[in-house]
């Protein structure tokens, strides 16, 4: 079963096409890179596959269920992080993980363990008990990964998840994904960094609401006889309409 | 609704580490009640009366002996009309007293008398009460002059037998915090996580919309009830006003108009997109709550077209309801259509907040 | 330098223009406002239900119950029997009962939960009750017909001004806080003090246009004469507004998060404006600790200057007193702010 399968997927506002019937598809435990310019259609495209916008038209299947009808089972299923940060700021990290996990359902005493593990895994075990806001901004947004995983999903969405971090922390936090995939859990992921597309499995590239370019890196660098993704993307993105 | 105790523990949590809110839940309300009520008094006192004595008859110094001696009116005397209406002018005196040249001998001859009262009209009730009561007292030392007995009738105050307008007022600051904390702190809560952006996070989790209103509405219908047992207490021990009616009744209003409150305040919310804008609709619909539900003046004295626009105004209900009970011990029974009126309220605002959230746009 | 500062007052006014719903708000509620509390408020008394007990029958209750029905304020509501007396004005059917027992005098019993209604029923059922009432000519100065409105205006002026522009300014600069570009301003050639000036500046024409909107529906709309001298209105008016802006400076000084900002402009600051100003509760009846205490709520010298000008067609001499309070206010409030914001950026 693919984990994420997606049929000439539209999302109309008014006149405008922001996603223009786009089909892909990615298989269980890979890490998708979803790229694209700033304006180009990604977020909205995500958006929709996390159940938060309708689409227009089209189809799209996430963890085996459609997210036009059957969106509340898609949210069981699946994990957030937007690139807006989304840890409620005024509470401990350890109230984040009882909240998100508790609204998962999943059991307490789990969460506690879980928790004690990703304090181990990430060496955050002292920040645990301190307020998201104390907290320095890369090693938030690991916590923040780890949070929206907390109640195991089978698909993570993180919409430009590095933004603003050192190339570090940003290193760190791929680290991070790459041993999160290792248990089977798929990754989709949006950037606008094109050096940590190369961090990615398969990416797509999304120009003017529609894919026009998917592949393994090395396979989109071999095709368009260019040594770096930098390249590639700046390739694609000359034709694009919408300037920035 | 297993999640609903975790969605209610995270509430509470912000709610105690935020800096202001617990302050201003509980300080706000007692200021208000310890200093408000003795502010607002409508009350017609202390009208000051500029008597101009063309008379200067030993009648004409009854009058203003009577006059002065009666605790409502502080009384000067003014040489000229001109100089009692320079004292208008500088709000020395509420109201000018002229009796005419004559007046002993006219009515003592049975000839007609007319004394003059002016009043300054500014401040409407301040003027026609202060120059009604001029003219009673007038009229009452007239009449005794003449030699005939004044037969007056018994005055019996009910509910409230001092006319201590705190009395008539504590209710009402009680329900002018409910709508301000209940209205705009839910809206404020709200429209702050659309601004942080984390309602998107739980937006993509399968929270049921109606649970997620729910931990909104909860923390704000406790601090209501919380506010409103703060305001009894005082009104208890520092004004001495015990509820005459049964604390079921005013626990019942309450918790349905702090529903409609923060139902509103949600509502507000989901269709702003900043703080400031659901701040600046809330005030809107703050200021018409509080100046046209008869909290401060009377519904009755609205002309007929505003008398029907206040019938949506949740709040006269409510406050109908607390005067009626607080001071007169009416039953439940005889304020059932306030009830109703209130619970259709409560419904209609909290199911529209359930429903205009929408996880999807 | 004028061409940065000018360059600074465009963006903000863009800010303003960009967010229609807030400009569109902050234009029209007070018009809506000041139509609908200028035409409905009013603290006159009306309808009040008089109901006669007289068990005995003995007294012609016809002609008292004639009277009370020309009178405009009161209502005969009907007869009612000793038993029900109680339930009658519990349940609100009546405020006042006139009851004539088998003796000589009659006893009226009134509910005395809304003071100002049971006083003035009380001395309006003796006067009619007693025929004390002597041929007095009764004039009323000013506002002949009692209009609660020419007493409302400058209130609802004095309470929408200090909201609106406190709200607006402290809110806009503790979000160029929050999001980190007022300190992109500070470290440029901009001086702070020009920084705030050209914050306030569209908020100020705002209020201009709001101003320019009140006197016109007052005067034509609620017929307040505005008979006083119109230039005094407006550079008072004026002075309040920037008095106003300076108190959302202040504020922004203060405060943190813009959640705070909203709160203290908009719920904390309406008690004492609405209470404590005279804008509905005479000042004179309040006790004298906090009669000191209104004395600090510039809505109250704006208010009390304003009655004058509008509907005692008083002129400058007249409110002397007053502008200079609100002025000596603002110059002190403005330095404060000043005074704090350089604290803070220490």
């Amino acid at each position: 079963m693919k984990a994420i399968e997606v049929v000439n997927l539209t999302k109309r506002f008014g006149d405008f096409t922001a996603v223009d019937s786009i089909n892909f598809s990615v298989e269980q435990g890979e890490i998708f890179g979803f790229l694209g310019a700033n304006g180009a259609g990604k977020t909205t495209a995500m958006r929709m596959l996390c159940g938060l916008s309708k689409p227009t038209s089209g189809r799209a299947v996430v963890a085996g269920f459609d997210v036009g009808t059957q969106t509340e089972m898609v949210k069981r299923r699946i994990g957030y992080m937007s690139q807006r940060f989304s840890l409620y700021e005024d509470l401990t990290v350890m109230e984040n993980i009882m909240l998100y996990g508790g609204i998962y359902g999943v059991p307490k005493a789990t969460l506690r363990e879980r928790a004690r593990q990703m304090g181990r895994r990430l060496d955050m075990t002292s920040d645990l008990q301190r307020l998201v806001a104390d907290i320095p901004l890369g090693r938030k947004q690991r916590l923040a990964f780890s949070v929206s995983t907390i109640h195991r999903p089978e698909v993570v969405f993180l919409d430009e998840p590095t933004g603003g971090v050192d190339p570090i922390a940003r290193r760190l936090f791929w680290e991070m994904i790459h041993e999160a995939t290792g248990d089977g859990t798929t990754v989709f992921v949006t950037t606008h960094y094109m050096d940590e597309a190369e961090y990615c499995r398969r990416v797509s590239v999304m120009v003017d609401g529609q894919i026009r370019a998917l592949g393994s890196p090395s396979e989109l660098k071999q095709n368009f006889s260019i040594s770096t993704m930098d390249e590639v993307f700046r390739a694609l993105a000359r034709n694009s309409l919408r300037s920035e | 609704m297993k999640t609903l105790p975790i969605l209610l523990k995270k509430e509470f949590l912000q709610f105690r580490r935020n800096k202001l809110m617990p302050r201003l839940a509980l300080l706000f309300p007692c200021m208000v009640i310890l200093i408000i009520p003795l502010v607002a008094t409508m009350d017609v006192q202390h009208v000051g009366v500029a008597i101009v004595d063309h008379d200067n008859s030993t009648l004409s110094h009854r009058i203003s002996t009577s006059l002065d001696a009666s605790a409502l009116f502080s009384v000067t005397t003014a040489p000229t009309y001109a100089d009692a209406m320079a004292m208008i002018e500088n709000d020395r005196a509420d109201v000018v007293l002229t009796l005419p040249r004559h007046l002993e001998r006219n009515l003592l001859s049975g000839q007609p008398v007319a004394p003059d009262i002016a009043a300054n009209g500014v401040n409407g009730i301040k003027g026609s009460i202060g120059s009604a009561y001029v003219m009673q007292a007038v009229g009452e030392s007239l009449i005794s002059a003449t030699g005939r007995h004044v037969d007056s009738p018994s005055i019996v105050y009910r509910f409230n037998p001092t006319l201590d307008y705190r009395h008539f007022m504590i209710p009402a600051l009680m329900t002018m915090l409910l709508i301000m904390l209940c209205g705009f702190m839910p809206a404020l809560n709200m429209a702050s996580e659309k601004e942080t952006g984390t309602i998107e996070q739980i937006n993509v989790t399968a929270v049921n919309p109606f649970t997620f209103i729910l931990s909104k509405l909860i923390p704000y219908w406790i601090i209501g009830l919380v506010v409103i047992s703060i305001g009894m207490a005082i009104g208890v021990a520092v004004y001495g006003l015990v509820p005459a009616g049964s604390l079921t009744a005013i626990y019942t209003a309450s918790a349905l108009f702090i529903l409609v409150m923060s139902g509103i305040g949600i509502l507000i919310a989901n269709f702003s997109s900043t703080m400031t804008s659901s701040m600046f609709l809330m005030l809107f619909i703050v200021l018409i709550f509080i100046l046209m539900s008869g909290l401060l003046t009377p519904i009755d004295s609205m002309p007929e077209w505003a008398q029907n626009i206040t019938l949506a105004v949740p709040p006269r209900y409510f406050i109908n309801i607390m005067r009626s009970v607080y001071l007169k011990a009416t039953s439940i029974n005889a304020l059932i259509p306030d009830y109703a009126a209130l619970a259709l309220c409560a419904l209609t605002s909290c199911t529209l907040a359930a429903i205009t959230y929408s996880k999807r746009n | 330098m004028k061409k940065s500062f000018l360059a600074f007052v465009r963006k903000e006014t863009l800010h303003l223009l960009r967010d229609p719903r807030t400009l569109l708000i902050a234009l029209f509620v007070p018009i809506i406002q000041m139509l609908l509390f200028g035409f409905a408020i009013s603290t006159e008394i009306n309808n009040i239900n008089v109901m006669i007990c007289d068990p005995c029958d003995h007294k012609d209750t016809s002609e008292l119950a004639a009277r009370l029905d020309a009178n405009p304020v009161y209502t005969f509501a009907g007869h009612v029997g000793p038993s029900d007396i109680d339930a009658a004005l519990v349940d609100g059917k009546a405020e006042a009962i006139v009851v004539f027992d088998s003796g000589h005098r009659a006893q009226i019993l009134i509910d005395g939960s809304n003071p100002v209604t049971a006083q003035s029923t009380a001395q309006y059922l003796t006067a009619t009750m007693s025929e004390t009432t002597p041929d007095a000519s009764v004039r009323i100065l000013y506002n002949p017909q009692l209009r609660s409105a020419y007493n409302f205006v400058p209130g609802i002026m004095g309470l929408i001004f200090i909201i609106i522009c406190a709200m607006l300014t402290s809110v806009s600069i503790v979000r160029e806080r929050e999001t980190g570009t007022l300190e992109v301003l500070l470290v440029s050639p901009i001086r702070p003090g020009m920084i705030y000036i050209g914050k306030l500046i569209p908020y100020f024409i705002l209020a201009c246009i709001d101003l320019a909107a009140i006197l016109f529906i007052a005067r034509h709309a609620l017929q307040v004469p505005l008979t006083g001298s119109i230039p005094a209105m407006i550079i008072l008016s004026l002075t309040y507004i920037i008095l106003s802006l300076g108190f959302g400076l202040l504020i922004s000084t203060l405060v943190d998060s813009q959640m705070v900002a909203l709160l203290i402009s908009g719920m904390v600051l309406m008690v004492p404006v609405i209470m404590l100003s005279g804008m509905l509760f005479p000042i004179e009846n309040m006790p004298q600790p906090l009669q000191w205490l209104s004395a600090i709520v510039p809505a109250r010298w704006y208010i009390a200057a304003m009655r004058k000008l509008m509907i005692q067609g008083l002129c400058w001499d007249a409110v002397a007193s007053e502008a200079t309070i609100i002025s000596v206010m603002t110059i002190l409030i403005l330095t404060l702010a000043i005074k704090r914001f350089k604290i803070r950026l220490q």
